[in-house]
């Protein structure tokens, strides 16, 4: 199939961006999205042009490298991380958009890529359980029932990649954050800490610039890996109830 | 957001409870006006609790705008660089028109207090002391009943998503069960308050209510 | 328990010389850091006779730790909590998209929750056993002895393991051992370990002992009088060539599986750190101990940029086959009769059947294709796929019972390559998967320079010549949590080292060599991009240093890798400027380093004329065509030392000498 591409290019983080149109033929619909653009990329570097930078890593839909705005959807039309998406969800002659996620907490450093450490700092604020290496009784010392441990599974499985954040018309990351203070939650080893754990948690997300969740649900939408709205009810619950401890 | 908009909503439900008592006639629905005047009388002067409710409504109100416009502020701060291309595809409607349905509802609020409570605008040009008259005058005119049907509109949307979005905000909603159940509420919420307050207009504008 | 030497085999004596002319003998290598005495008390005794680093002095004492994966992550955290002062690098743009991430299966422990005989001796036997005893008796009985240790630790951080009803963990059996000793996390346990490593790794982060250097690559090592003492890092954001110098540094920087181009490995998975460290003296142990892992979904053109994994469970319940004819092969397979099907696994290996280890499922998958049998599209010459069919587990357990066992994994293969396998048969093709190979350690995991210690799939491993399912993780962090923070304070203890800065000479120099390399890959402007010569290598590396090596595939596979690596330093074309994020320069260093270390796994296969785990040399098979190992020769890792861009690789063997267990040759007939 022959694509036209509309790309957002950026320099570097200070430099005025612009979208830019490219074209693309014979592509498979094999191919997955990432395999299109390194075949544009090719191209550009035989035509002597500065190659598109996107983040990617594992390819396999894990690891939460790729970041694309996709004709305005986050990852594209389909329920999955774009290094998932496959060609045959285009149609031949299609004009695809792709942007950056937009956000002001996650800057653009080139082209597509963004800087995602805002992440990182909000799991700095609380995001774990203070437990040091060595410290640790037997595995079996606490039982867990088994449904706390399958809803503490299926929210850890947030891969960080920022798609509720570009999907959210406030630019919040409520869903992130709500996915690791439930998953945390809902274990006997997240409870210690669990009320100064969402306080801090929540008070970083402010600092770096997200918005506030207005419950639109659009980010549970954007989720690659389907984490539901329930998350961010329990992340508001666990915020009264640490307000009503005193935190 | 979410506390003071259960007060606007325990408030739209009272107030659609009481228009309805136009059905009951012009005694029956000036005495309920009248009523709210004097109740909890004498432990309370004339018009106390009345008055008591609208500090309470107008707190609410302060507190409802005030964090409507920070969350304003804050969504656009943090993406002060929009989409090209933006899509929706899990959103309602309602959801991503609380602004400008807020704003909407706002607007009207204001003429609405003008036409039945502040000043008492009888638009039709007749008498104004008597609140049941007014209020069929106001509505035998086609294009006020439309201004109200619009602002319920708003309404709706505004409780549709509002309701359930005070669940959320307030963690009652952390099952699949209780987030359809919020849900419903909204819908819920939405019909009857909206369809509760648009009875009187269409009544009044097609003669049932004169 | 066998008693001390009933099994201690004699020291090998290589009478083959395959690799003859292309490497220098060196002086015999031996572990000096050794432990001897009971197995069971060697890590025991080796963590007490370690000296101790006075709480009050840690924080003076600066670690570099390169890569936050399993290894990396939990050791920069571990020694954070510990009060050391760590500075943890990764080129990823956060320390959680680490590889690790990707592991399915699981991970591991001698727990013996399931009372079915499972032991610490027990996980030991069979990692030996599985590395196809090339591996050492002291570091795998180590590896089993943590193993324990790491399931507590990563519960109590919150990892989501699967429980049974009651509560407590669930154990499943995992690449065909007779016990239940596999932790899992549904096929997602990398993952929840790697976060629970990451978020130990944060926490320490804020408590202001671990900075984190994210978008770093470690471009050189920094050798100050003989110890490593810092690295060279280009901030690939900003371009910004950095100097930050240490008491020791640690390489935690993964596997080197991408050398084939295409791999399961991310696409951002190098060799350049461990290279780099080689080029400055540190050995590089067995580079040609490669796992390939037969069940990925395979290649469907030219254009692919990597594969894709799925879990090996999925052999439990399909059926492997290729159609007898080779003109049946473009036939919808469910109009080939029953008749006309070679299920090529049952056939030869009737006891083992499809569940055979992974090294021969693959090979044998290879043997099918090149006969022309294979199935799915024509990729080159060959059809490259075999059918893993799942028509007969449907009958027997129904859809739902198939949809219950391997849901997320039929949606996966759907997703990528746009069939149902509910109605045709998937198709799977080896792919590589896993390096056992890596930069050469003592017990202490510091290589053979002192102050640089290496861990994980980086180091040449406790897995010997092959590596068993779910061990990976288990070694990952085993080394990080456990191995490695008892280890370096034993070298951190006479830390301090005498200060240096940036104007040091050696420092400068490093600084300047990398700077110089840039400029040279920046200056070429020839015509092929770095990733058409990544191609071509791993064309070259998969046909002749795969699944099956052999002496003139070999030979031919060297002269083509020099031929590649001059064209490449004479045409290479780079766009962009060094001082700004760019991609194409940072893939071109990368390349550079897999060209070089491509002909290296290729020496060090043409010297191992045997067949042990994942090396297989067409010479040396039975007349069933099966693995022949040649203990008396090769019983011995062997440790490359770098010789000079224009010399020869110095070859080192440190024998294997077992004492615990006794050296068998594999059988799964």
């Amino acid at each position: 199939m022959n694509l036209t591409l509309n790309i957002w290019r950026q320099a570097n983080p200070t430099a005025a961006g612009a979208m830019h149109q490219y074209h693309v033929q014979d592509i498979s619909e094999d191919m997955s999205f990432l395999e299109m653009l390194d075949v544009l990329n090719e191209q550009l570097n035989e035509q002597g042009e500065d190659p598109v930078a996107f983040d990617h890593d594992c390819r396999e839909g894990i690891c939460g490298s790729c970041d694309l705005m996709i004709d305005g959807q986050a990852h594209g039309p389909e329920v999955t991380t774009t290094c998932q998406l496959h060609m045959r969800s285009f149609k031949d002659g299609q004009e695809i958009t792709i942007e950056p996620w937009r956000a002001s907490a996650f800057p653009v450093i080139k082209d597509l890529i963004v800087d995602r450490s805002a992440f990182d700092r909000i799991i700095q604020a609380g995001g774990y359980v203070s437990v040091n290496t060595g410290a640790a009784p037997d595995a079996h010392a606490t039982p867990v029932p088994q449904a706390d441990a399958l809803k503490a599974f299926n929210v850890a499985t947030c891969i960080g990649c920022g798609a509720c954040v570009a999907a959210c018309p406030n630019g919040s990351a409520s869903l992130f954050m709500g996915a690791k203070i439930t998953h945390l939650g809902r274990l006997p080893q997240g409870q210690p800490e669990r009320d100064e754990r969402v306080v801090n948690m929540v008070a970083q997300h402010d600092h770096e610039g997200f918005g506030g969740c207005t419950n639109i649900g659009e980010c549970t939408a954007a989720c690659p890996k389907e984490i539901p709205l329930d998350v961010i009810s329990q992340l508001n619950r666990d915020l009264r109830t640490a307000i009503r401890n005193g935190h | 957001m979410a506390a003071s908009g259960l007060v606007f909503i325990g408030f739209v439900l009272a107030h659609m409870y009481g228009n309805l008592k136009a059905f009951g006639g012009e005694e029956s629905f000036n005495e309920y006006a009248e009523h709210l005047r004097t109740i909890g009388e004498p432990l309370l002067p004339e018009s106390g609790l009345l008055w008591i409710l609208r500090l309470g409504l107008i707190a609410a109100l302060v507190v409802h705008v005030a964090s409507a416009f920070a969350l304003w502020k804050r969504a656009s701060d943090a993406r002060p660089v929009k989409y090209q291309v933006a899509k929706r595809r899990n959103s309602s409607l309602s959801s991503r028109t609380m602004r400008w349905g807020g704003l909407t509802i706002l607007a009207f609020l204001v003429w609405h207090l003008l036409n039945f409570s502040i000043v008492k605008i009888n638009p039709a040009g007749g008498e104004t002391n008597n609140p049941y008259q007014l209020m069929v005058d106001t509505f035998d005119l086609w294009w006020m009943t439309l201004i109200y049907l619009v602002a319920m509109a708003a309404l709706a949307m505004h409780l549709h998503h509002g309701t359930f979005s005070a669940m959320q905000t307030l963690g009652f909603t952390q099952t699949v069960a209780a987030r359809s159940r919020a849900r419903l509420a909204g819908w819920v919420v939405a019909v009857v308050v909206a369809g509760g307050f648009s009875l009187v207009p269409l009544f009044t504008l097609f003669g049932v209510i004169e | 328990m066998a008693t001390t030497d009933t099994y201690l085999n004699q020291p090998s004596q290589q009478q083959s010389d395959d690799a003859h002319g292309y490497y220098t003998p060196g002086a015999p290598l031996v572990d000096e850091k050794a432990p001897t005495g009971p197995i069971a008390m060697r890590w025991t005794n080796r963590k007490f006779s370690n000296a101790l680093v006075n709480p009050a002095n840690r924080r003076k004492l600066n670690v570099i730790i390169v890569g936050t994966g399993l290894a990396g992550g939990a050791a920069a955290a571990t020694l954070g909590e510990a009060g050391y002062n760590v500075k943890s690098f990764c080129y990823q743009d956060s320390p959680r998209r680490a590889h690790s991430i990707a592991a399915q299966g699981g991970i591991n422990a001698a727990k013996n929750y399931k009372e079915d005989g499972d032991s610490v001796h027990r996980l030991f036997y069979d990692t030996v056993k599985g590395g196809d005893y090339r591996s050492r008796e002291s570091n795998v009985y180590r590896l089993a002895e943590v193993s324990t240790n790491i399931i507590d630790q990563c519960v109590a951080q919150g990892v989501p393991f699967a429980r049974e009803y009651g509560g407590l963990l669930d154990n499943r059996s995992f690449g065909g051992v007779q016990v239940s000793r596999t932790f899992y996390a549904r096929g997602q346990t990398g993952q929840q370990l790697l976060i629970g490593a990451y978020q130990a790794l944060e926490r320490q982060v804020a408590a202001g002992t671990v900075t984190t250097f994210t978008r770093h690559e470690m471009l050189e090592l920094v050798m100050v009088d003989g110890k490593a003492r810092g690295i060279i890092a280009r901030d690939m954001a900003t371009g910004e060539i950095e100097t930050h110098l240490a008491d020791a540094v640690v390489l935690a920087s993964g596997g080197y599986g991408n050398v084939f181009f295409l791999s399961t490995n991310a696409m951002g998975c190098n060799v350049t750190a461990t290279w780099r460290a080689h080029r400055k003296g540190a050995y590089m142990a067995n580079p040609c101990y490669t796992q390939i892992h037969p069940t990925c979904i395979p290649v469907s053109g030219e254009h692919q940029s990597k594969l894709t994994l799925m879990s090996e469970s999925l052999r439990n319940d399909g059926r492997i086959w290729v159609p007898k004819k080779a003109e049946d092969c473009d036939k919808d397979p469910r109009d080939i009769p029953e008749e006309d099907r070679d299920y090529y696994l049952e056939r030869i290996y009737p006891s083992f059947g499809n569940l055979v280890p992974r090294d021969i499922a693959s090979r044998q998958a290879k043997n099918v294709c090149d006969e022309g049998r294979g199935v799915g599209p024509m990729v080159g010459d060959f059809r490259r796929g075999v059918y893993l069919d799942f028509s007969d587990a449907i009958a027997r357990l129904g859809k739902d019972g198939i949809e219950a066992k391997y849901d997320n994994l039929f949606d996966m293969y759907e997703r990528i390559t746009g069939e149902n396998p509910y109605e045709v048969p998937m198709r799977i093709y080896p792919a590589v998967h896993y390096v056992m190979g890596g930069l050469w350690v003592d017990y202490d995991l510091q290589s053979n320079l002192e102050g640089l210690f290496v861990a994980g799939e980086a180091n040449f491993s406790d897995h010997g010549a092959n590596r068993l399912g779910a061990s990976a993780l288990m070694q990952g962090l085993a080394d990080g949590y456990f191995v490695l923070p008892n280890t370096i304070r034993d070298y951190l203890a006479h830390a301090p080292f005498a200060p240096i800065d940036e104007s040091h000479p050696a420092v400068a120099e490093a600084k300047k060599s990398v700077e110089d390399r840039i400029a040279k890959l920046l200056s070429i402007q020839g015509t092929r991009s770095a990733d058409s010569y990544h191609k071509e290598l791993g064309h070259i590396m998969w046909e002749y240093c795969g699944m099956e090596r052999s002496e003139p595939g070999l030979r031919k596979a060297i002269d083509m890798i020099r031929e590649l690596k001059a064209d490449f330093w004479s045409n290479l074309k780079v766009l962009g400027t060094a001082d700004s994020l760019n991609q194409s320069l940072e893939k071109a260093g990368r390349v550079a380093d897999f060209i070089e270390l491509g002909e290296l796994m290729c020496i060090d296969a043409l010297n191992r004329r045997e067949s042990c785990g994942g090396h297989f040399r067409a010479e040396s098979q039975t007349d069933e065509g099966e693995a022949l190992r040649h203990d008396d020769e090769f019983a011995y890792v062997a440790a490359w030392e770098f010789g000079g861009d224009a010399g020869q690789p110095v070859l080192h063997k440190e024998d294997l000498l077992y004492t615990a267990i006794e050296m068998k040759q594999r059988s799964y007939k």
